[in-house]
């Protein structure tokens, strides 16, 4: 088997720097409450895994050795990136779904209760007066 | 009984007074609550004029999100029957008794106005009878009983239909998905033929490019759906 190659020293800086950054940007932004942390988790543990392989040099080139990565190992950098910025997009549209579905409920809601308010019952409510209404809460 | 005929409308100004007054025609006794979808034209004051009670719904919901405010006021009113007629007048109320009749003698939970069950033929593109003719199948094989006209929404409902569509109903394209719910839920459906008429005024929802994302959307949908043991009412969650 072929020795795994060598992470070179400025790319480890770089992208070091780089993971840096983006926690920061994002403890930055759940301490101006602008990210909420339920929706920062997911890119701090991005940050966390990016800025362990960028600055563990001999761990990224090991396990470029096991991937059979053998020339190039900041490559398992790009992969792993990727595959948590695919994580984060399907969580998004995961929670897009729910409150799409949420705001369906609220239009519902806020026009049925905009009926209630405004017109209680038309002037048919004689024929209709089969039973007394069931309350709504 | 306590009946109410749910009408979806958006921007059906023209056909939408015609519609309440043929389904007071067919039965007075009925409440008509027209949900206006946010159309941007008179179809609220026009359905209050003949009598209905408006629904306005904030913004576009779609088909499913504005037939399923009808029945959750349905479900919230104590209604036992729900009928559920399109506002664009392609449906004629005076062919409601047959579905009335199967619904409140116990003989369905709902029952769907058919344009092919019978021999009465509708006049329609190739594709969209092709169409039509594979979800029919797909949904026939799915719950294990022939359902010819999946895209109807002339239909008649009892309180357990009601009830169920109120805490969960599709979003888009409601009616085929809508079929295979009601076979997870054990509840009974049965078709009828009607005519349909020609629409009014408009054009169907579903047309042009949009068909292949129909197909597409309604096939995962339903097949999904037919892995789903129950429905998931999003407010029990």
């Amino acid at each position: 088997m072929i020795a795994a190659g060598q992470t070179p020293l400025t790319v480890s800086l770089a992208a070091s720097a780089a993971s840096l950054l983006l926690l920061l940007i994002v403890f930055e932004l759940i301490r101006s409450r602008r990210l909420r942390e339920r929706y920062a988790l997911l890119w701090l543990l991005t940050g966390l895994v990016l800025l362990a392989l960028s600055a563990w040099r001999g761990g990224l080139n090991t396990i470029a050795g096991w991937l059979g990565v053998e020339t190039y190992p900041p490559a398992v950098l790009f992969a792993v990136a990727l595959l948590f910025v695919l994580a984060v997009l399907l969580h998004y549209a995961t929670v897009l779904s729910r409150v799409s579905d949420q705001n369906v409920i609220l239009a519902q809601r806020l026009a049925l209760l905009e009926l209630e308010l405004s017109a209680p019952r038309t002037a048919k409510e004689p024929a209709a007066a089969a039973g007394p209404e069931t309350t709504t809460q | 009984m306590k009946c109410i005929a749910i009408v979806p409308a958006y921007n059906e100004q023209g056909a939408i007074g015609g519609v309440v007054d043929e389904i007071f025609a067919f039965d007075p006794s009925y409440d008509v609550i027209v949900i206006d979808d946010a159309s941007a034209d008179g179809t609220s004051a026009e359905a209050r004029d003949h009598g209905a009670l408006v629904v306005r719904l904030p913004f576009n919901l779609g088909i499913g999100g504005a037939v399923q405010t009808g029945f959750r006021y349905a479900a919230d009113h104590g209604y036992e029957l729900a009928i559920r007629v399109d506002g664009d007048g392609q449906h004629d109320p005076s062919e409601l008794r047959p579905l009335v009749e199967t619904v409140s003698g116990g003989r369905a939970d709902i029952c769907v106005g058919s344009r092919f069950v019978g021999s009465e033929g509708y006049r329609s593109s190739r594709s969209r009878r092709i169409g039509i003719r594979i979800l029919a199948r797909t949904v026939s094989l799915l719950t294990g009983q022939r359902v010819t006209d999946t895209t109807s929404g002339f239909q008649v409902l009892n309180r357990k239909a009601i009830e169920l569509f109120a805490a969960d109903y599709p979003h888009d394209y409601p009616e085929v998905e809508a079929a295979v719910m009601l076979h997870k839920h054990r509840l009974r459906l049965a078709e009828v033929p009607v005519r349909m008429r020609e629409r009014q005024v408009g054009q169907s929802s579903i047309r042009g490019v949009h068909t292949a994302y129909y197909m597409a959307k309604v096939m995962l949908a339903i097949l999904i759906g037919a892995l789903r043991r129950r429905a998931t009412p999003l407010e029990d969650a």
